[in-house]
């Protein structure tokens, strides 16, 4: 019988019916939610804002995602200046 | 209408927790620490615009008052980044809660009032006579003068907030005016659309200005406490 030990998945190779088993099993300590944003900062800021010729693609990626959580936000509130009829 | 205009500056809350304190953090995250000798672009423009206003900022004042040169350039930083921020389309401005600018104020002008009088308690106390005052007048100018220093952190707090918030409101009202007119007169509506591209271009310019005058203020407090 083959004994199958569970090996660390980076988030981006979890199958999304997995996610909320994958979420408890990354520690919750605060060092630990820390270096987790830390880490995804960094991975980020290497990628996009940290290259050789850069432009204002990186930081203008992080506003647009700005302006749409901010949107999700306010939503309850922007639903009653909407026109339809049927909300 | 009333609660639709005032709708934006309330405290945005996520799953009912407010999440102030992410979007305050929020424009720390967009000025990256510089690393090595020679840094990217975006750390290189941040880098040579700090100097610029540092050099601006910090060159009136004695060796003693320079030392605090790098709570001012953070704080400049700090509200300018906030303000430019909050002109995008749906976010929030801390800087147009009244709490969070009388938070900046008062410990800021607390603490040049008290290295003055601690530091050169005659030279600051000197500060609240003005220079050739006749003599009958003396006692009502140095009452009129106390006051004026203690209004010094409500003004720089009540300023900022009203600034920002008042520019926020034109342009709502003003945005909401032209989408009205667009189905009653285009061309007033074009016009009004003209005044709110206007306008749009005087808020950037206040959004940096603002936190200049904030940040000059507490400089000329503390040159005068120094």
């Amino acid at each position: 019988m083959v004994l199958v030990v569970p090996v660390e998945k980076k988030l981006m190779d979890v199958k999304i019916k997995d996610l909320p088993n994958w979420i408890l099993t990354q520690g919750f300590t605060p060092k630990g939610t820390m270096r987790a944003f830390q880490r995804g900062y960094y991975q980020y800021d290497n990628k996009y804002v940290n290259i050789n010729k850069g432009s204002t693609l990186g930081v203008s990626m992080v506003l647009a995602a700005d302006v749409l959580f901010n949107y999700c936000v306010s939503y309850k509130e922007l639903k009653r200046e909407q026109l339809r009829k049927n909300h | 209408m009333n609660e639709n205009l005032f709708a934006p500056f309330m405290i945005p809350v996520m799953l009912g927790i407010p999440i102030t304190t992410l979007i305050i953090i929020l424009p720390s995250m967009l000025f990256p620490a510089p690393n090595r000798l020679i840094n990217n672009r975006t750390i290189a423009i941040q880098q040579w615009l700090t100097k610029l206003t540092s050099k601006q900022l910090m060159n009136v004042h004695s060796p003693k008052g320079q030392t605090w040169s790098l709570m001012l350039i953070s704080l400049f930083l700090f509200i300018a980044s906030t303000n430019l921020l909050g002109m995008l389309p749906h976010s929030f401005t801390p800087t147009t809660q009244l709490s969070m600018n009388v938070g900046m104020a008062i410990p800021l002008w607390a603490g040049t009032v008290t290295t003055g009088f601690r530091n050169k308690t005659k030279m600051s106390l000197a500060h609240l006579l003005p220079q050739g005052t006749p003599t009958f007048l003396i006692p009502m100018l140095v009452i009129i003068e106390t006051i004026s220093l203690f209004i010094q952190p409500v003004a720089l707090a009540v300023r900022l907030t009203a600034n920002i918030t008042a520019g926020h409101l034109l342009m709502h009202l003003i945005g909401e005016t032209t989408l009205a007119l667009m189905n009653i007169n285009l061309f007033s509506a074009f016009i009004t659309f003209t005044i709110l591209a206007l306008l749009t271009i005087l808020e950037f310019a206040v959004a940096l200005i603002q936190a200049y005058v904030f940040t000059l203020l507490v400089s000329l407090y503390l040159h005068d406490n120094t």
